[in-house]
């Protein structure tokens, strides 16, 4: 029997890491599902869906060579996990400003309190040392009304100095 | 009258290019009959191309009146279609009757100029804009064998900004 499991993985950044885990993992008959990769503060990052008939241990006994080789760290979980469940986004938020504690935080508060899910996050530092600039986009599915969601967001923006755009995703289906 | 199959990807068949209808008889009228009737009794759908159902012949039908607050022109039947004329581009979401369960942000004509013929052969234009724009270049592009996965842009392609603090 094929079982889900996540795959997460964290190490310094350099060519070639996810040939090389992937490759591995091809090798012994793994399927991959749905993946996040992505490089952050100089480090590589996955999350990754990986199907297999092997279980817990064998998989983490795939990935150890690389792990001894490389330094890089792989944790792996068994899920409950499928495929085919996607929930469909119906807003998009843009939230930049200088960088101070708390804007991920109070920003995501208030989403929650309108009942957002939060379907995919992703946040930048930029700017320089002395003046960073922190930039999030998310989506997100709720049944709040944009009316409600733009009232709740004007006010959280002013206190915290900071932009906020509401952009309605209106998927179209042809 | 008959609900016609959905052609879904990876079927090669979505990758055809089409032909332009000549003859505008009887039994066109009898597959615009079943390309309605497959669009409207399927999953909630704003337009449907004549490939999608395997019949491949430049017949798009556009109908995004069932959307809210969308400036449209009801319900358009276009053979033959050609974009005249496009201006300005923006990015959306779409998704497809022939990918299920997923969808993308991909980036189109904001306002079209359309030239088409109606189903008795006489030639229609319209101006459109926004929304049924997209629906419109959408379903054109099953005409050239194109999905919307062939224009996909990435998740952090920004969408048309707009300001409400």
């Amino acid at each position: 029997m094929k079982n889900w499991f996540m795959l997460t993985l964290i190490g310094q950044d350099r060519p070639g890491i996810v040939a090389g885990l992937t490759r591995a993992l091809f090798e012994n008959g793994c399927n991959l599902g749905e993946a996040s990769m992505v490089r952050l503060g100089g480090m590589f990052t996955i999350m990754m869906m990986v199907e297999t008939e092997s279980d817990r241990t064998e998989l983490i006994t795939l990935t150890r060579p690389m792990e001894a080789s490389t330094g890089i760290r792989v944790h792996i979980d068994e899920i409950e996990g499928a495929l085919h469940s996607h929930i469909e986004p119906n807003y998009r938020f843009t939230v930049y400003g200088a960088d101070q504690a708390g804007i991920v935080a109070e920003t995501t508060e208030t989403l929650a309190r309108l009942r957002l899910n939060i379907i995919n996050l992703e946040t930048d530092v930029g700017g320089t040392d002395e003046n960073p600039i922190y930039i999030m986009h998310i989506e997100g599915e709720t049944k709040a009304k944009q009316e409600k969601i733009e009232r709740a967001l004007v006010e959280l923006a002013k206190r915290k100095n900071i932009e906020i755009r509401v952009i309605p995703i209106n998927t179209l289906i042809g | 009258m008959a609900q016609l199959e959905i052609l879904t990807f990876p079927d090669d068949r979505l990758k055809q290019v089409s032909t332009e209808v000549e003859i505008f008889d009887d039994s066109l009228h009898a597959f615009l009959k079943d390309l309605e009737e497959t669009m409207d009794e399927g999953p909630p759908s704003v337009g449907i191309a004549a490939p999608q159902v395997g019949r491949f012949e430049r017949i798009v039908l556009v109908d995004v009146s069932i959307k809210p607050k969308i400036p449209n022109h009801g319900r358009l039947i276009l053979i033959n279609p050609k974009i005249v004329a496009e201006q300005g581009q923006v990015v959306g979401r779409e998704g497809c009757l022939s990918v299920p369960d997923f969808t993308g942000n991909v980036a189109r004509a904001e306002s079209i100029e359309l030239e088409a013929k109606d189903a008795h052969g006489n030639t229609i234009s319209f101006s459109m804009e926004g929304y049924e724009a997209r629906a419109v270049q959408h379903e054109m592009d099953h005409l050239d064998g194109l999905l919307f996965l062939d224009h996909l842009v990435s998740r952090r392609d920004l969408f048309r900004r707009k300001k409400y603090k």
